[in-house]
């Protein structure tokens, strides 16, 4: 076994109103940045777990995801590679 | 009739539930915690109202493991009775009981108002002595009650009766203005495909005495009790 970090995304699945999202961008249009066109605000989350190699590290935190971290209904995710830590 | 109100860490309506269902329904109730594994012999089990696990994750997402709702799924596999209300509503979606899922209401606001709501089906354990169209004050409080789900899902609540109460103005009609959350639909209440399971964001355990503004709560108590019992 060795030490794994795998950092995992999760945005508002697209085509859902994402209040939060439309707020943050009214505020950098406010600020000048026209040219924002769209702002989606989800989660960052980091995990560390012991896994025998980094696909396994991948295929625990994908199960993760799916079970407790991101909601099918209403959330997409999206995981980076494990990183030996 | 035996009421179990399970408390989660963070959960704050408890108290109200056990009000009303003691002290304006006349029937017994027991908190239930949600570490336990006994139901305690509840008839009905009430998923009630708080911030569970500080809403941590998503509202309801942490709460949807506690000990205690392996016990509640089986309660409602075997078809009894499972009210689940504004923060046991967002767990029941969250644990699979109830399609859908609750998102931060549209305009990014906690809500806290007596809003009203419209009964679309009286034909159901938990709203037998409303009337179809009947208009209801009850009180909503919440960050995250904007109810949404597949179109796919949400034709099939609608057309097999299962949107059990929509936001109203007063003259009954579901217009934008009534919805306080950005709700898909105006949905406010749905059942489950068995029609035992009630998630619903208003509080009718808060509208249970005119003192406090409005008893339009009380009968969906006492529907439960007048059809368990019958």
């Amino acid at each position: 076994m060795a030490k794994f970090r795998i950092a995992v995304h999760i945005t508002p699945r697209k085509g859902l109103l994402d209040p939060q999202g439309n707020a943050v961008k009214g505020a950098l249009h406010t600020l000048g940045f026209k040219p924002v066109r769209d702002v989606h605000v989800g989660r960052y989350i980091i995990i560390e777990t012991d896994a025998p190699d980094a696909i396994a590290a991948e295929e625990t935190v994908t199960d993760m995801c799916r079970k407790l971290l991101a909601n099918p209904v209403t959330e997409d995710f999206d995981i980076e590679s494990a990183v030996q830590a | 009739m035996r009421f179990g109100i399970v408390t989660f860490p963070g959960s704050n309506c408890d108290y109200d539930a056990f009000h009303a269902v003691t002290e304006i329904l006349g029937e017994e109730a027991v908190y239930i915690w949600h570490k336990d594994h006994d139901l305690q012999s509840a008839d009905v089990i009430i998923l009630p109202g708080g911030f569970s696990y500080g809403d941590y994750l998503r509202a309801g997402a942490i709460a949807r493991f506690s000990p205690i709702m392996q016990e509640v799924a089986a309660h409602a596999k075997s078809g009894a009775p499972v009210l689940a209300i504004c923060n046991g509503f967002q767990i029941a979606c969250e644990a699979g009981l109830l399609p859908g899922a609750l998102m931060r209401n549209s305009h990014l606001q906690f809500v806290s108002a007596e809003i009203r709501i419209r009964v679309e089906n009286s034909d159901t354990i938990f709203t037998n002595l409303y009337e179809r169209g009947e208009v209801l004050r009850i009180p909503v409080a919440h960050g995250d009650g904007r109810f949404v789900a597949t179109p796919a899902v949400l034709d099939q609540l609608e057309s097999e009766g299962r949107v059990v109460f929509k936001y109203a103005d007063a003259n009954g009609n579901p217009s934008a203005d009534a919805n306080p959350n950005g709700s898909e639909r105006n949905i406010a209440g749905i059942l489950s495909d068995a029609g035992n399971v009630l998630g619903l964001m208003p509080h009718p355990e808060r509208a249970c005495s005119p003192l406090l503004g409005s008893n339009d709560g009380v009968r969906l108590l006492e529907s439960i009790l007048s059809r368990v019992a019958a």
